[in-house]
């Protein structure tokens, strides 16, 4: 799963740890990667699952998404949400779907006594191995995914320990990915010095993912990556793409249409595995927004117009907005064109 | 015999012609190579079963030859150094500064020569992003190079047939990308050019696609021929139909 970053990473972070207190809850593995924050910080700030059960969702399990029997090659890319929308279902491919969490409240230990985690923190790597023969990469990329290799074939998640009975999940979040702290210099300059180096790792991971049981959720600041041509690539080598867009400090924080939400979310790919077609949803126009103590993905949907009064100008504004959302983002197609109606 | 198909998608996914030609191509008996770069064998396995094929099978008797890339890569990158028969990796460019793809071109002629005398039917080299050999580090001068050798070596010598899938987009901001397309589509003899509808997304129209038989490159100087139909995907067949006669529509 790749999120584009908001521009003050407020909002991708917080799906990052839902992405990782959801493993907790489900008991899975978890690795954590970043450079900016250490891991055990990151863990300690995952919010507290809602055990409330008038939460809880009844929704059956679709049966084609996972193939929660065939462990063996496939893996899952999943791009799960944790809040359901108030509308119909949400544009997922996974099954069953996990559970709400409290923003307010930070997870308590006991819940991680239970699961494995491990870390790795960019600095601390830098400083107990200072020298390493990378060639083809990034080091830091390289040396991330030595670590991740090396976990996966420990603790068995590739499946070469048969006689480990219980098949266990390992989840990988890694944050920040092609930012200046992982060395890479593809947000900062327009000619980067290797700029196959982002790509190379993710094709790597992506290989990596493919041969065991894991999933990955990783969060890219795609607003400062200075060429284009390799957010294409990155979007053709992931398996789900979701971008955010946060409304803070943007000229449509006050736009009457968006007074609601808090920001948009846009997905861009959906995962087309095993099968010829995806399972994609009637809508395509999402937002979120943040209460107190929920993050919610919902349609977005245009307040009613109801007052005569309203001047020409903002009304040209509306139109425009609607047009804009009218041409929706998906895997299938991307209507960039307006259509007049 | 001998030609060169170029799938081509925009702003949408083409993967389902690259299932549909595997399992054509397997049906009608021909010797296959496939190098799928961006999925797993069990993901093509699934698909094609649906459609009809095994590729587990067909793979036991040696008709389908699979370069999973992915697999390689790993192999090459975390696998212990041993060599089997001191063969290469066909993907080791990747680990190379030197981004040639000789490596996995002799992989795929080995592959294609036929061992015996049977080549009733022409081998056929399918390979399954071309645009993710860019990705992984290969100028795109290396990846025409490599093409063209495909060609001699496939068409003009074995009198095969190749298919290639790759992204493009008008307004996309790869150049290098754009530059292997575009030099692929003159070389071509057949395109076929899947793009998401200009109006938008649609549930029961998927997209379009644009079929061009280049006639221009025969020797009568004819003018290509285009033909545009409309088509939906369902779980185990594509369904096409002329522009705007979509069954929902009707």
């Amino acid at each position: 799963v790749f999120t584009e970053e908001d521009k003050y990473g407020l909002y991708s972070n917080l799906l990052f740890k839902y992405f990782l207190a959801e493993g907790v809850v489900c008991g899975h593995d978890l690795f954590v990667a970043s450079a900016k924050e250490h891991p055990d910080n990151i863990i300690k700030d995952l919010p507290a699952p809602l055990l409330d059960d008038t939460y809880r969702n009844e929704l059956g399990e679709e049966a084609t998404a996972v193939k929660s029997e065939d462990f063996q090659d496939s893996m899952k890319i999943a791009w799960r949400y944790q809040n359901l929308p108030k509308m119909e279902d949400s544009p997922t491919t996974s099954t069953k779907f996990g559970h709400y969490y409290d923003v307010s409240k930070t997870m308590s230990p006991e819940l991680f006594r239970s699961i494995k985690w491990h870390s790795f923190y960019l600095p601390e790597e830098l400083s107990l191995q200072p020298k390493m023969k990378t060639g083809h990469m990034n080091s830091a990329y390289a040396r991330l995914l030595q670590s991740i290799q090396r976990i996966i074939y420990q603790e068995g998640f590739d499946g070469s320990d048969p006689q480990k009975k219980q098949k266990n999940i390992l989840r990988i979040g890694i944050q920040s990915l092609g930012s200046m702290l992982w060395g890479d210099d593809i947000c900062s300059s327009d000619t980067p010095e290797d700029i196959h180096s982002l790509t190379k790792f993710l094709y790597v991971l992506r290989g990596l993912l493919r041969k065991s049981l894991s999933a990955c959720i990783i969060t890219v600041p795609a607003h400062l990556i200075q060429n284009k041509a390799i957010m294409e690539r990155v979007t053709n080598l992931s398996d789900t793409v979701v971008g955010l867009e946060s409304f803070i400090g943007s000229e449509r924080e006050t736009n009457p249409l968006y007074k609601d939400y808090h920001g948009l979310v846009h997905v861009h790919q959906i995962p087309r595995l095993n099968s010829l077609i995806c399972d994609v949803s009637d809508t395509k126009d999402l937002a979120f927004r943040l209460k107190r103590k929920l993050f919610t993905i919902e349609r977005l949907h245009l307040p009613p117009d109801l007052s005569d009064t309203v001047s020409r100008a903002s009304k040209q504004d509306l139109a425009e907005s609607a047009k804009l959302l009218s041409s929706g983002c998906g895997a299938m197609a991307i209507g960039k064109k307006h259509l007049d109606f | 015999q001998g030609k060169f198909t170029l799938l081509r998608d925009t702003r949408t996914d083409g993967s389902f012609l690259v299932h549909h030609f595997l399992s054509f191509y397997l049906r009608a008996g021909c010797k296959v190579c496939f190098v799928a770069l961006l999925q797993s064998f069990s993901h093509y396995n699934i698909v094609a079963q649906k459609l009809g094929v095994s590729l587990t099978a067909a793979k036991e008797r040696g008709q389908l030859v699979f370069l999973e890339g992915l697999k390689s890569c790993l192999d090459l990158l975390f696998g212990e150094k041993e060599e089997q028969s001191g063969q290469p990796s066909p993907l080791q460019f990747i680990s190379e500064r030197a981004s040639n793809l000789k490596a996995l071109f002799d992989f795929i002629r080995t592959s294609l020569t036929p061992a015996g005398g049977d080549s009733s039917k022409g081998p056929v080299l399918l390979v399954d992003d071309l645009s993710v050999l860019l990705s992984l580090g290969a100028t795109p001068v290396a990846v025409l190079d490599f093409i063209h050798y495909c060609r001699v070596a496939v068409c003009s010598q074995l009198k095969g047939n190749i298919v290639v899938l790759v992204h493009s987009s008008e307004d996309s901001e790869d150049e290098e990308n754009e530059l292997v397309v575009n030099s692929l589509c003159h070389h071509s003899d057949l395109i076929l050019w899947v793009e998401g509808l200009a109006t938008g997304f649609c549930k029961d129209v998927h997209g379009q696609i644009k079929i061009i038989r280049r006639l221009s490159l025969q020797l009568m100087a004819e003018q290509d021929h285009v033909q545009i139909y409309q088509y939906k995907i369902q779980d185990k067949n594509v369904t096409f139909f002329a522009r705007g006669l979509s069954a929902a529509v009707l």
